[in-house]
């Protein structure tokens, strides 16, 4: 049935080359933990992008409960974390994930970094992944005030201290983030969101395209 | 074995889709279930709103009861006020209709732009009996709802506007 329906579009619009062109590659034999076990420090950037996509997913299904108001971003958490069916798994994953998807993409720069493998000609992937790192650490800190409880308030507010010592345009950055520039509050809770959820993810996107461009282009690193 | 042995492609092909289907549903079942959560959760039926209205000073006359009260949506608490026009039928029982027309929703009153012994809807002119039944030739094609009623220490309580089949 799924053959029959696959072979009527391919049929049409000849899609076999663009999976083939995505999906069949060879992995070599010194990536493969089948071969040299130890081939499982290979597996982090994918783990980094398993854990990106239960990100978007679990952020994406957030976003129907959550309000990024300050009378109601608090009361709505609580609410679909424990009002709602599987809440508390959801919001788990968006949490737990966060913290895993940097340590995850740590143990990829460390890989990368130790095994040489950001030397030309992938010097251009090495500046873009740190890009990404940047972005991911913006998710962070940006994702960490939505809750909208104490912790988030003053880790903020800290955040948007260390911002704010940035030489000559330290003011002005610090503006920038919280909205006004002497409160955390309503206007910095909205920004957070939209950067949290519009701008980084976009960014992100982008990045990881560019990134994952760039590696079949070049094709993976060779062994040690 | 069967003459067509499974393929060593064929069997991996198999495991890989179902241990991965298996994940991938893992994962998004909690999800799923996370975002359905309003359409299985109870509806509320069977809840009575205590009104101001005493049930011995009804009268065969409908008369207009307003009452309020709280509405928990989620995390925002609200009070809310509906009205029921109210009366007592031949047979002396409660009748509680209610004010929505069935044309386009908006809110009729009895005897209003001077039609007597009617509910009148002043958007588009609808017309109904006292019994709430629409009158043919007017824009309702459906009587009003009526609220189901109860009684409790002479006060009128009221439920949920259920739909009404006249003959």
């Amino acid at each position: 049935m799924l053959n029959k329906i696959y072979d009527w579009v391919d049929e049409r619009l000849d899609i076999t080359p663009l999976w083939r062109d995505i999906a069949d590659h060879e992995v070599p034999e010194h990536v493969n933990p089948a071969h040299h076990f130890s081939a499982f420090v290979y597996c982090f950037g994918g783990l980094t992008f398993f854990v990106t996509v239960i990100q978007i997913l679990s952020g994406m299904f957030l976003t129907m409960y959550y309000v990024p108001d300050i009378k109601n971003a608090w009361e709505s958490v609580y609410y679909l974390q424990n009002e709602v069916a599987f809440g508390m798994i959801v919001r788990g994953m968006h949490h737990w994930g966060a913290s895993l998807v940097i340590v995850m993409i740590f143990l990829h720069t460390l890989r990368v970094f130790f095994q040489g493998a950001y030397k030309k000609p992938r010097e251009l992937n090495w500046v873009v992944g740190v890009l990404i790192f940047f972005v991911m650490l913006g998710l962070g800190f940006t994702g960490y005030l939505l809750p909208w409880d104490m912790k988030a308030l003053f880790a903020t507010k800290v955040g948007i201290q260390i911002a704010a010592s940035t030489p000559f345009i330290g003011e002005q950055v610090k503006i920038l983030l919280a909205g006004h520039p002497d409160i955390v509050g309503a206007q910095t809770l909205t920004r957070f969101f939209a950067i949290h959820v519009f701008f980084l993810p976009a960014a992100l996107l982008g990045l990881m395209a560019a990134h994952f461009i760039m590696i079949r282009r070049q094709g993976i690193s060779g062994p040690l | 074995m069967s003459k067509q042995p499974v393929s060593r492609r064929q069997f991996l092909n198999y495991t890989l889709t179902g241990v991965g289907g298996f994940m991938a549903a893992g994962m998004l079942m909690p999800m799923v279930r996370f975002a359905i959560d309003p359409v299985l959760a109870h509806s509320g039926k069977g809840e009575y709103h205590t009104t101001k209205q005493k049930v011995d000073e009804l009268s065969t006359k409908p008369t207009r009861v307003d009452f309020s009260y709280e509405q928990k949506d989620a995390w925002y608490t609200s009070d809310v006020t509906q009205t029921a026009w109210v009366y007592k039928n031949d047979k002396g029982e409660i009748v509680a209709l209610s004010p929505v027309c069935k044309h386009l929703g908006c809110t009729v009153d009895w005897e209003g732009s001077g039609h007597k012994n009617k509910f009148y809807c002043p958007c588009h002119g609808g017309l109904y009996e006292k019994s709430g039944k629409n009158i043919p030739g007017t824009p309702p094609t459906r009587p009003l709802d009526v609220y189901p009623t109860k009684v409790k220490d002479g006060f009128l309580q009221l439920g949920k506007p259920e739909p009404q089949t006249i003959a």
